[in-house]
């Protein structure tokens, strides 16, 4: 049955359930001699809960499955044997079965077109299972609750108390969230590590994964090129353009334009937050790229990319501008009005009162922002995948080429290696040690912001 | 004391000069980026095409008519070889190599007016087609002497003019830049979000609402507000890894369909709604998804690997609808907030 | 000495009789707008060396705007006008040729709430001689710091733990620190808003003692909505009221024999 049509169908159930639910709680009540503790119709909207929400939970569950279990099915039946092994072609096959199975009658597989029939018989059974399991479910539960309605029966707490559970529940999907992130890394990390020894991966200078040696996975997947040139491009070039610009503006803004100026300077500014990052990326390779090779040469660098850290770094840098003068902005602001009256009051200019008092007293949470631009810094990928090149270096001349942890997790995930591969897994342990150092930095930065602003409440 | 105050005022202009100068070349950066954008990709939107004479009339086709109105039109068509005849017809009508100065898919226009008027089967007419990207290239000023010479000569005679590139904005994608379109990708864009949104908003906005309101001060509490901060500094690339492992490896959902872009996205974004919904709150007194597709962004970065001149003006293009877009979208942020905001 | 006639001021009692020396600051005719309102209308007065001058008033009533004209600290904010003459030692301050730096180190300021800095004790005395480069040598400075806590008896106090934090200290002190951080600049005229406002009676006490000592040293202008700290600590009031100057006299004719039937009103306190 069609999913959107059994939604509906729970849903009318649930109506009814409210309906008889109600009814069955007005009529103990007028039998009664005491008040009922809660109204019928809180009553009816109990026994509906119980008959919606556990029938759409297992629908919802039921049709993520669905089509993993439909492909098992396909994978066994007797056709399957001519899928190759992995890769894009078994991928490609796979997605135009789904797709005829859907209604399409176009496609390029021959055999996609003899296993659909499978894929469709295998979902159609799967989706008739699915919706009488529902079906009874709803019925199961709806009849359940509609035994406990009774006179002295607390509804209105249950139902406010589900209510509470549901929202809760919404919140603790960051939980999840943040434990499903790190322990997927952690686990494709560890088979990872399993092939690799970790010494070679963290201290290892040779990176190179188009040669691995099956013998000795790890000669050739040594990440510290990627750990230098992610913190050459992010946080050497791209902080030296977005401090100074960031600190400044903010200084400006605060202190020294007019409520008039700043009311549209201040946006303008954040809209270099908004453009999209392959926007800047493309910018790089276009226009800036080219432009710091011929800067190059003309300075006495005949070995220039048009690829290189500077261009990335630099568009970066712009980038984040906003970033580094939100934070300071704030901070700044935040520094109470009476430090600078009493400096100001004691025959001090604006910028000796900037520079000796409320950069001082605004410093933690300018230095929380700069961490956290940092931490956005390293993790930027599109930026640098169009910006800079794959080339693994450990150079501090910025007119050359460098690499990323970020682009390498791109450049090993796209193509088509096995999932097994040290190749592929690298992309995991290169991902868990980028979550590990950004995550570091975003708690220190706002661990710093916390303690500042107990300082100031 | 007169010299070092006069000193002191020095570093006070100094300084202030400084931080306007800071505020006035970050504002420069971003005009230079969108004037950049802008012009080249302006040249996007157009398309040259060249007045193709073509002649049923002494030379017909060898297709059924009667198949004309129905959905095998484009089979009949292509199997009566219209698109040889359209290739003969540009080497008479432009001399030897003729049938370079016209895009590989010009015969698909001569199909689509056949189609709209099937009497052009029998007469001879000029019929406009899409030139190639080196004539298109050459029209705009670039390519090499001699094309730019015939695109002169193609002028002169009325053969050539440079249009509106609706098929842009409607067609998909595809290897030869003057075919090539967003739509695809616009979809998807469009599939995604709309995934995204509908997962992210409500789980987010409840999310905001029991944590402003009803949670209690405990550990469990302050770890989901530590977690939330965290997941909102997290780089992109890592929700990509989660993804990669949870939803297409383990629950095994179809690749690059807008199911899975946009429950990806809906994880990385839903820790900003709850903090922006939070400070909301604060502040009052008390998807067809499951078919693979692509999304805008992406398709950029696709076209921007491409050698040929004609994908950069076409992706340029795509950045200008993908920032128009973007910007339509906070503009109605911006007056949403501001209609329903109210001062207390 | 000439005798200064205030008959076309509205509503303003005869002034005493003069001290023999010039008066050190002297208003004529000033009036104050915060963008289209009035805040300050038509005030004329004299700050002399010799005494403490108490402003008196309800609140609301302009005092405090008032004194931020003294050292012009109503330029920080972007609204407000001023009109009218001020002068200090006979020079206009709001002339162009006045350097607003100089004027403030001349004038110094006490804050309502104490604003030490988050520095140091030393850094925060420190804090005005380092700008006006006032101290050459190491050695100079420390005099410096040490002297101006003397003045503000606060020396004994902290001369042993000069490096710990200003904001460490307590209510009173941070405040005599502020006092100590205003007379580092060597200043003419001490302006002071409300001082002991946000002070326990104690240190109010000790605050208004450090008061009596610096008067004469410094010209001491106090706005105060505590009538009996205005008669404790001052030799001439000025009552303000609306944004106008009622009455101004010596403090003891002032509460014991008003002229104006509104300073009557408010001494007894008819309202507050």
């Amino acid at each position: 049955m069609n999913p959107y049509a059994l939604l509906f169908l729970v849903a009318g159930l649930g109506v009814i359930a409210w309906l008889t639910g109600r009814a069955r709680a007005a009529r103990f009540g007028a039998a009664s001699k005491h008040r009922l503790h809660s109204l019928p119709g809180q009553h009816g909207l109990y026994v509906a809960m119980w008959t919606v929400i556990p029938a759409l939970i297992f629908v919802v569950a039921w049709s993520i499955f669905t089509p993993s279990l439909a492909t098992d099915a396909v994978l066994k039946a007797p056709q399957a044997s001519a899928l190759p092994m992995f890769g894009y072609e078994r991928d490609a096959i796979l997605n135009e079965v789904r797709a005829r199975a859907a209604g399409g009658d176009y496609g390029f597989y021959p055999l996609a077109e003899q296993l659909a029939p499978v894929y469709l018989q295998a979902s159609r059974f799967y989706g008739w299972l699915g919706t009488g399991l529902a079906i009874l479910l709803a019925f199961a539960c709806g009849a359940f609750a509609y035994t406990r309605v009774k006179a002295d029966f607390r509804a209105r707490t249950r139902v406010e108390r589900t209510v509470m559970l549901a929202l809760l529940v919404a919140s603790l999907i960051a939980i999840l969230t943040t434990l499903g992130i790190f322990l997927s890394l952690l686990f494709e990390s560890l088979r990872f590590f399993a092939m690799v020894p970790i010494t070679d991966f963290l201290f290892g200078t040779l990176w190179s994964p188009q040669v691995i040696d099956p013998a000795d996975p790890g000669a050739t997947l040594g990440a510290v090129p990627l750990f230098w040139g992610t913190f050459f491009i992010g946080a050497v070039i791209a902080m030296l353009v977005a401090i100074p610009f960031g600190l400044m503006s903010a200084i400006y803004l605060t202190q020294y334009a007019r409520p008039a100026v700043r009311q549209w300077m201040k946006p303008l500014l954040e809209i270099l937050a908004g453009v999209p990052t392959v926007v800047y990326g493309y910018f790089a390779a276009l226009t800036v790229g080219p432009a710091i090779r011929d800067l190059a040469v003309s300075l006495g660098f005949t070995y220039a990319s048009s690829e290189s850290a500077l261009s990335a770094g630099l568009v970066m840098g712009v980038m984040i501008i906003p970033f580094v003068s939100s934070m300071a902005d704030d901070s700044i602001a935040a520094v109470p009005r009476a430090m600078r009256d009493g400096s100001l009051a004691m025959g001090a200019t604006t910028s000796e009162t900037i520079r000796r008092v409320l950069l001082p007293a605004a410093l933690p949470g300018v230095v929380a922002g700069v961490l956290l631009a940092v931490s956005r810094a390293i993790g930027e990928t599109m930026i640098v995948v169009m910006a800079a090149s794959g080339a693994a270096n450990i150079t501090a001349n910025p007119f050359e080429s460098a690499t990323t942890v970020t682009k390498q997790i791109v450049d090993l995930l796209t193509g088509e290696a096995e999932f097994d591969s040290p190749k592929t897994l690298a992309a995991f342990a290169l991902g868990l040690t980028l979550f590990m150092i950004t995550f570091l930095l975003n708690i220190v930065a706002l661990r710093v912001v916390k303690k500042y602003r107990e300082a100031y409440e | 004391m007169q010299k070092r105050i006069r000193k002191r005022y020095r570093a006070e202009r100094r300084f202030r000069a400084i931080g306007m100068g800071a505020v006035i070349v970050s504002a420069a950066f971003l005009f230079f980026l969108l004037a950049t954008m802008i012009g080249n990709g302006a040249a996007g939107f157009m398309r040259t095409e060249v007045a193709l004479p073509i002649d049923f009339k002494s030379a017909p086709l060898e297709v059924d008519r009667a198949q004309l109105g129905t959905r095998g039109a484009d089979l009949a068509l292509a199997g009566a070889g219209l698109e040889n005849r359209v290739k003969t017809a540009a080497t008479a009508a432009f001399g030897e190599k003729g049938d370079e100065l016209i895009a590989e898919n010009a015969w698909t226009a001569v199909r689509d007016a056949i189609k709209e008027d099937p009497n052009l089967l029998s007469q001879s007419a000029h019929i406009w087609v899409p030139a190639s990207s080196e004539l298109d290239a050459a029209a705009d000023g670039g390519g090499e002497p001699e094309l730019r010479a015939r695109v002169q000569q193609l002028r002169d005679r009325g053969a050539l003019q440079s249009g509106f590139n609706a098929g842009f904005l409607s067609r998909a994608d595809s290897t030869d830049p003057t075919a090539v379109g967003i739509w695809g990708a616009l979809k998807g864009s469009i599939l995604t979000m709309l995934v995204t949104l509908l997962i992210a908003f409500p789980i987010g906005v409840l999310s905001a609402v029991y944590l402003e309101e009803y949670a209690p001060k405990n550990r469990w509490t302050d770890l989901i507000e530590v977690s939330i901060n965290n997941l909102a500094a997290v780089p992109s690339i890592i929700f990509g890894l989660l993804g990669l492992a949870v939803f297409l490896g383990t629950l095994g959902l179809p690749r690059s369909a807008p199911l899975v872009g946009g429950l990806t996205l809906a994880l990385m974004i839903m820790p900003v709604i709850v903090i922006a919904g939070r400070n909301a709150i604060k502040a009052v007194p008390p998807g067809g998804v499951f078919d693979p597709a692509t999304v805008l962004p992406v398709q950029i970065f696709l076209w921007s690997d491409e050698v040929s001149r004609g994908f950069i003006e076409k992706t340029s293009a795509a950045i200008i609808v993908l920032l128009a877009f973007l910007l339509a979208m906070n503009a109605l942020a911006i007056y949403l907030r501001n209609k329903f905001e109210t001062r207390w | 000495m000439t005798q200064v006639d205030f008959a076309e001021a509205a509503d303003v009692s005869a002034i005493p009789a003069q001290t023999e020396a010039a008066p050190k600051m002297s208003a004529r005719g000033v009036n104050v707008f915060y963008g289209e309102k009035q805040a300050i209308r038509d005030v004329s007065i004299d700050v002399d060396m010799d005494n403490v001058t108490a402003f008196i008033g309800p609140s609301g009533c302009g005092k405090s705007t008032f004194l931020r004209t003294l050292n012009r600290m109503n330029d920080t904010v972007a609204s407000a006008r001023v009109e009218g003459e001020i002068t200090l030692d006979g020079e206009n301050i709001y002339d162009k040729s006045m350097d607003v730096v100089q004027l403030r180190a001349r004038v110094g300021m006490v804050f309502q709430k104490p604003n030490p800095f988050p520095k140091s004790i030393y850094e925060n005395v420190a804090y005005g001689p380092r700008i006006h480069g006032l101290a050459r040598a190491k050695g100079d400075m420390d005099q410096i710091v040490e002297r101006s806590l003397r003045r503000a008896g606060l020396w004994e106090e902290v001369k042993d733990r000069l490096n710990d934090s200003g904001t460490a200290l307590s209510g009173g002190q941070q405040q005599r620190l502020c006092i100590a951080r205003a007379i580092a600049v060597d200043p003419e005229v001490i302006l002071m808003d409300e001082p002991c406002s946000a002070l326990d009676p104690i240190a109010t006490a000790k605050i208004e003692e450090l008061i009596h000592e610096l008067r004469g040293r410094y010209a001491i202008v106090i706005v105060t909505h505590n009538m009996q700290q205005a008669a404790r600590v001052s030799q001439r009031t000025a009552f303000f009221h609306l944004g106008t100057l009622v009455e101004y006299g010596e403090t003891d004719q002032i509460f014991t024999a008003p002229r104006q039937e509104r300073t009557k009103d408010y001494i007894t306190g008819r309202y507050g």
